[in-house]
């Protein structure tokens, strides 16, 4: 099995792992990190999307050995309830999580637009949530949240991520 | 009503309901009714904290599997476990003989058992599940299981379980047959209404199979208790029916079964029922004295199922030119899957909403659900009322068109308005659908631009109702169908204790609101403590779009009854009579005298010691002239007007959805931001069976079992979706709230059809609108719907 070193959440981690698992099994079970879901397992739904070296990425088909020296974000270190990060905040105000369990994903895809795009047109907007099911809130509340945050921030001149 | 418990319990009306004294329709409210301010739960949600039933680990904690049949319908003729038995880390091994206990979701069709016995009825069925220290060992293990089977000719279609010569699949009971329920009802005369029509127009539709696909799949934590208890976290609808169906499937006591519903990946219908997960995991925590966890992969949820109905329908209508509707005459019928799940209310569902929203006054119905080796249909959002609703709209738009009339008018002419009691004797307290129809007209333009737009575009319009729960519960009794219990300690916080399930609908943010209006105090200072069955009363579950009208009146009972003895405590503080006393913005004050939300509390418990409530709710009687109606009637009916714009690529055959106006009748509006939430899903989710969603099968065996291969829309296929809230105060919704979690979704479908119909001028009746049937309705020759099999039972 090999030992990998990698950063979660911004701690300093260094793990045995079985060559097949999933980085979001090495979350889940090794870590108890259990915000990022298991939605299918398959990549086609997007409920356990994190950010690995601040890009988006499905942790059920990345295997967990080859995130070595990464830098690993997932929900529960992108935000706390004391310190929501602004994605989470719209989300709560407009309610745009109703059963939650695609939330956490959907958080991390549209934080992640927001790292390499302060200020994303509505076609960078789709173009990341195109790979997240929502079965709930027929995304309106999720656009709502995410161009609101476009709208503020386009008004900032520190483009949001001070 | 009393503040004090009496000793001949709670006061009864003539009517039979039980709720509280007053219903505050039409109050001016200071709590409910705010927009954008987050929900109870929402920030757990929002950060991952949120614990569904899969983030749940205990120690020692086992990992159970499942092998699932290979067959659509075969004899089990052996079952070899002994190299699953021999692998290092397994601990047990179950068949369906460890729990030969038969249940089903409604008492009279209690079909199935945990692992199948004796034979398997469709391909996905559970027949062994395996318990190991680990997923991966436990998964290995079904692998090495040998079982033989007998393969039986399969019943795959309607027509199939309809011809006598076809295998029997349930083979107990008195006259076996393919039949779930068949239900004839005929009111008015249906034949003098043919006699008076000018037009009279018959059609066959067919709408497809489809599934919920909740992005948390079914899954079940078991753990035995000391003294042979068992507590048992579950991923469901319905805490309370899990309780009861546990309880009797394990031979155990209720009161030593604890059934508790942590967060929940949402259900759309699909978490109704007991399922394998529940009964596998406690019968093998119990029988290893060691937690289990049985949590299903996602191809697993799609053999569990339980959505729509597909179903064939035939509806004939005749029609006096000034639009009005003499008569309908309709039959449907249903491929059902292999076990009854709800199917015997689907059977009644199909029928006894034909006529609403609009007065129709000779009606004649037959609808059969149908048994067939596929996986088991059952309830899904708008359950069985939504197909025959996109058949009558379809069927209304056509004859507008043969009579020249507009559609929009001719509903108008039509529709109902209450009080109203139907021909079938639903009763309709409250009715919004004219404002509705206004709103969703005017905010579309459909007036101008419908029948102008350019070819490819088109408007189209539908309206729908649905009710807010059943008068009548699953089981027969007189029982409260919600309960509500409070208590409020000295620090002021109000703790809500329900059986409700919030699965993201958002009701703990009702129960807080509702609670929190009636003390004058933030919902932040109110915890909910919903669905544990140790806890919290009994509520009947998230079904029938039941929860705010009855949980929510049961929330304002025990409310009111806390503030009455609060008030009663306070009153002689503030100097005046306890009926003058106001509860706002964290302060109970009278006549320019006051004190603070909490010190009242304090007040009230040094004179009459803890503080705490109850509350309930049960429905009136359902009207009583007419027995055959035990499914349909609700205290109260939403309805819906629903505009579809549609893009149609004539060359491609490809429908986009661009924009759905959608105004809801919900009574009153006790929190928008949820209340559009539950609009735009129901928009969401009737865009992707108009034209994405349908289970398809070969031989049994479904072909698309994974989230990439049924299509689900994602957001380029969503529409832009305008949620108007309709405001029709029923007089016995709390606060005149009704329901918007189901409602909406049914006028979808239709209006996207007559949509489509204004763009390209052709007519499609069997969704969902794929590029092939627009291209071939283009070419003139469509895909034809098949022909409506006789409903005339054949003897076998």
């Amino acid at each position: 099995m090999p030992c990998i070193e990698l950063t979660i959440n911004g701690e300093r981690i260094a793990e045995t792992v079985p060559d097949h698992h999933s980085l979001l099994d090495f979350l889940r079970e090794d870590l108890g990190l259990t915000g990022s879901k298991h939605g299918c397992d398959m990549g086609d739904c997007g409920a356990c999307t994190v950010m690995v070296d601040d890009r988006p990425q499905l942790s059920c088909i990345t295997l967990a050995a080859l995130c070595d020296g990464s830098d690993v974000q997932t929900v529960e270190g992108v935000g706390r309830h004391d310190a929501l990060h602004p994605v989470q905040a719209a989300l709560h105000r407009h309610v745009g999580a109703q059963c939650g369990y695609c939330t956490p994903g959907i958080v991390m895809r549209l934080a992640a637009l927001l790292k390499v795009d302060p200020s994303p047109t509505d076609d960078a907007i789709f173009s990341a949530l195109g790979a997240n099911i929502c079965r709930c809130t027929g995304y309106t509340k999720i656009l709502a949240a995410a161009r609101e945050i476009v709208d503020t921030w386009s008004n900032h001149s520190d483009g949001g991520f001070a | 009503m009393s503040d004090t418990p009496t000793d001949d319990g709670p006061p009864r009306s003539p009517d039979g309901a039980m709720g509280p004294d007053s219903f505050h329709v039409g109050e001016p409210t200071h709590i409910l009714g705010q927009a954008n301010e987050g929900k109870i739960d929402g920030v757990a949600k929002i950060t991952g904290s949120a614990v569904f039933t899969d983030d749940i680990r205990l120690p020692r904690m086992a990992h159970a599997k499942l092998l699932r049949s290979p067959h659509p319908h075969a004899r089990i003729l052996s079952i070899d476990t002994r190299r699953a038995l021999e692998m290092p880390g397994v601990l047990a091994v179950m068949t369906g003989e460890d729990l030969p206990t038969r249940h089903g979701a409604i008492p009279i069709a209690q079909d199935e058992t945990a692992l199948a016995i004796g034979k398997v009825r469709y391909v996905g069925e559970p027949v062994v599940c395996i318990a190991a220290t680990t997923e991966e060992v436990a998964r290995a293990a079904t692998r090495t299981i040998r079982v033989v089977y007998e393969p039986l000719d399969a019943v795959l279609t309607v027509e199939d379980a309809l011809d006598p010569t076809m295998p029997v699949i349930h083979e107990q009971g008195k006259r076996p047959s393919n039949t779930t329920r068949r239900v004839h009802q005929h009111f008015g005369d249906v034949d003098q209404g043919f006699a008076e029509a000018d037009c009279i127009h018959e059609a066959v539709y067919q709408y497809p199979g489809s599934t919920h696909v909740p992005l948390e799949a079914h899954a079940a934590v078991a753990e035995p208790l000391p003294e042979g208890r068992l507590k048992l976290w579950t991923s469901t609808q319905n805490p309370h029916y899990v309780h009861k169906t546990v309880s009797h499937v394990l031979g155990m006591d209720e009161t030593d079964v604890r059934i508790i519903k942590p967060d929940v990946g949402a259900g759309y219908g699909g978490k109704c029922e007991t399922f394998v997960t529940d009964l596998c995991a406690s019968w093998l925590a119990l029988k290893l004295d060691r937690p289990v966890k049985c949590a299903l992969e996602r191809e697993e949820v799609f053999y569990a199922h339980r959505g729509r109905h597909p179903t064939r329908m035939r509806v004939k209508m005749g029609m006096k030119n000034d639009g009005r509707i003499t008569a309908i005459d309709f039959e449907a019928i249903a491929n059902g899957g292999a076990y009854a799940s709800y199917g015997v209310v689907t059977a009644f569902y199909l029928g006894v909403f034909l006529t609403l929203p609009y007065t129709v006054n000779n009606v004649r119905f037959t609808t059969m659900r149908m048994y067939t080796n596929l996986p088991p249909c059952g309830p899904k959002r708008g359950h069985g009322a939504l197909q025959p609703r996109f058949a009558i709209e379809s069927h209304i738009d056509k004859m507008a068109e043969l009579i020249g009339m507009d559609p929009a008018q001719l509903r108008r002419t039509q529709m109902i308005t209450a009080p109203a009691t139907t021909v079938n004797e639903l009763h309709v307290p409250s009715c919004g659908l004219d404002s509705c129809l206004e709103e969703a007209l005017l905010a579309s333009g459909y007036a101008a631009r419908r029948g102008r737009l350019p070819t490819g575009r088109g408007l189209g319009l539908a309206a729908s109702v649905y009710m807010c729960g059943a008068l009548h519960g699953v089981y027969r009794d007189d029982l409260p169908h919600s309960g509500v219990q409070l208590q409020i300690v000295r620090s002021g916080r109000v703790t809500i204790f329900s059986g409700t399930a919030d699965i993201g609908q958002g009701s703990n943010q009702m129960l807080a609101g509702i609670v929190a209006e009636r003390l004058g105090i933030t919902p932040k200072l109110c915890r909910v403590i919903e669905g544990d069955s140790d806890l919290c009363p009994v509520d009947l579950g998230s079904y029938s779009s039941r929860v705010t009208f009855m949980a929510g009146n049961a929330a304002i009972d025990a409310a009111d009854k806390i503030r009455a003895v609060i008030a009663q405590a306070v009153a002689p503080s503030l100097g005046a009579v306890p009926a003058a006393l106001e509860f706002r913005n964290e302060t109970v004050s009278a006549a320019g005298r006051s004190v603070s939300w909490k010190e009242a509390v304090r007040i009230a418990e040094a004179a009459v010691g803890t503080l705490g409530s109850t509350g309930s709710y049960r429905p009136p009687k359902a009207h009583r002239s007419f027995r055959r109606n035990p499914i349909g009637p609700s205290p109260a009916y939403s309805f819906t007007a629903a505009v579809a714009e549609v893009d149609v690529d004539i060359e491609s055959g490809i429908v986009a959805v661009d924009r759905v106006w959608c105004a809801h009748d919900l009574g009153r509006v006790l929190n928008p931001t949820i209340a559009e939430g539950q609009i735009e899903g129901c928009v969401y989710m009737g865009v992707g069976e108009a034209i994405l969603e349908e289970q398809l099968y070969d031989q049994g065996q479904m072909q698309t079992p994974s989230i990439l291969e049924y299509k689900v829309p994602t957001v380029y296929d969503t529409p832009t979706i305008e949620a108007i809230l309709v405001e029709s105060h029923d007089p016995g919704g709390p606060f005149g709230a009704k329901e918007v979690g189901e409602g909406p979704q049914l006028a979808i479908v239709p209006a996207i059809a007559n949509a489509i119909h204004d763009a390209i001028g052709v007519r499609l009746d069997h969704p969902p609108f794929t590029p092939e049937k627009v291209l071939r309705a283009l070419q003139g020759r469509p895909i034809a719907v098949p022909d409506m099999p006789s409903l005339t039972p054949k003897p076998r």
